[in-house]
């Protein structure tokens, strides 16, 4: 019960993007194509995943034994920018196909706050393994979603008839605040 | 005179925020109170001034192969210096600004000047144009804050508005930060006479050259 309602929370009530503002940067610079918003979606799922998994361990096995834990965020950003160049080194040397359709998207994950974010949230939420696993993987589902659903919109709003100053980013933001608000209504279902 | 403007450039004309699009993940999320904003502000600014000095310092030192980890480490070291910092004596605001404290790391625009301005500066420009994008960032927080108080809870700064008005409680909302933040960005655009940005693309990510190895420092 608890893994359903982590689920939930992680795509619809708490979703990152539109609930808690992380992953801005790729969800304003990447949605402009259904593929590409799918492409970068797969990437973050992937390396949150495998990223959370790295960090738990390195957290739980390392840091807390010898009391290193205020290192965590020191640790963790150096662990996701050491893990992203390595998928990307093995993508490309061994899965081609796979690199050509998410390497464009894999180094901008470095930086991108939602992965930090996720990992550090598992560890403040005291989450088991299980629990961290499914949190990171439906967190990335959510920002999927919130991609895929903003390219939609964003097709739509290339044709539209905006005010000159409110042209390319003001619309873009403005559009992004209307799709935060239908994900408004999951809020509180939870409780 | 050159120095001054490294200075002011980050204030409006190059303003982080509002004209490089950068950093957009705190200024979404921070900024339901205008205090908020002033403290994250205050904290990015910080270690930005910090990362500057140290990144500028250590130009000639670092190999330029491993450099962006090399940044970070120095960027997450000084973020975990203001947390404590933060956590000793400004508690309350400590737990307000939650994990986007931690997050600062990954904040652009700290990456960003590492790799566009400190690595190929000296350490007095480099410690200016920290302390003008970091105050940019902090007047853009603290705009952004004050609309959202002021519109959403009918306060500002903890203080009530005299003025008798229902409270639109969207504008502390989620939503209602996107919002103001694409009506400030337009504000901005009209009042300094410029097209708004158009896209926030590869372009406009610094970490896009510091990853993809394209520009970045080399000469």
């Amino acid at each position: 019960m608890k893994l359903l309602s982590i689920m939930f929370a992680a795509v619809f009530t708490d979703n990152f993007v539109l609930s808690k503002f992380m992953g801005i940067c790729p969800f304003l610079g990447v949605s402009k194509k259904l593929s590409s918003s799918l492409g970068m979606g797969a990437a973050v799922i992937f390396v949150m995943a495998c990223a959370n998994a790295c960090t738990f361990a390195v957290y739980h096995l390392l840091l807390a034994p010898f009391g290193l834990t205020y290192l965590k965020t020191i640790a963790f950003i150096l662990i996701i920018a050491l893990f992203v160049q390595l998928v990307e080194i093995v993508l490309k040397k061994l899965m081609p196909p796979l690199y050509r359709a998410l390497g464009v998207y894999l180094p901008l994950i470095t930086t991108n706050c939602a992965v930090l974010g996720v990992t550090l949230l598992n560890i403040d939420n005291n989450y088991s393994f299980l629990e961290s696993t499914v949190n990171a993987v439906f967190v990335g589902v959510g920002f999927t979603l919130a991609l895929i659903l903003f390219s939609g919109v964003r097709s739509k709003l290339e044709h539209a008839d905006i005010p000159e100053t409110f042209k390319g980013i003001p619309s873009t933001l403005i559009a992004a605040s209307i799709v935060s608000l239908s994900f408004m209504a999951f809020s509180g279902m939870l409780k | 005179m050159s120095n001054l403007k490294e200075f002011t450039k980050g204030l409006l004309k190059e303003n982080p925020t509002l004209v490089g699009l950068l950093g957009m993940c705190p200024t979404l999320a921070v900024t339901t109170q205008a205090v908020n904003g002033l403290g994250m502000g205050l904290a990015t600014t910080f270690v930005l001034v910090g990362s500057n000095l140290v990144i500028s310092l250590l130009r000639n030192v670092i190999p330029k192969s491993v450099k962006l980890p090399c940044y970070i480490v120095i960027i997450a070291g000084f973020v975990t210096l203001i947390d404590f910092l933060m956590h000793g004596f400004v508690p309350d605001l400590h737990s307000a600004l939650g994990t986007f404290l931690s997050l600062i790391t990954v904040n652009c625009i700290i990456l960003g000047r590492a790799e566009m301005f400190a690595c190929k500066n000296k350490v007095l420009p480099s410690v200016l144009d920290g302390l003008g994008m970091g105050l940019g960032f902090t007047c853009s927080l603290f705009i952004m804050g004050s609309v959202r108080e002021i519109m959403g809870t009918g306060s500002w700064l903890g203080f009530q508005i005299p003025v008798d008005v229902q409270p639109m409680s969207i504008f502390i909302m989620p939503a209602g930060g996107f919002f103001v933040l694409g009506c400030v960005i337009a504000a901005v655009s009209k009042l300094t006479k410029k097209k708004p940005p158009q896209k926030l693309g590869c372009a406009g990510c610094p970490n896009a050259a510091s990853c993809g190895a394209k520009g970045g420092c080399e000469e």
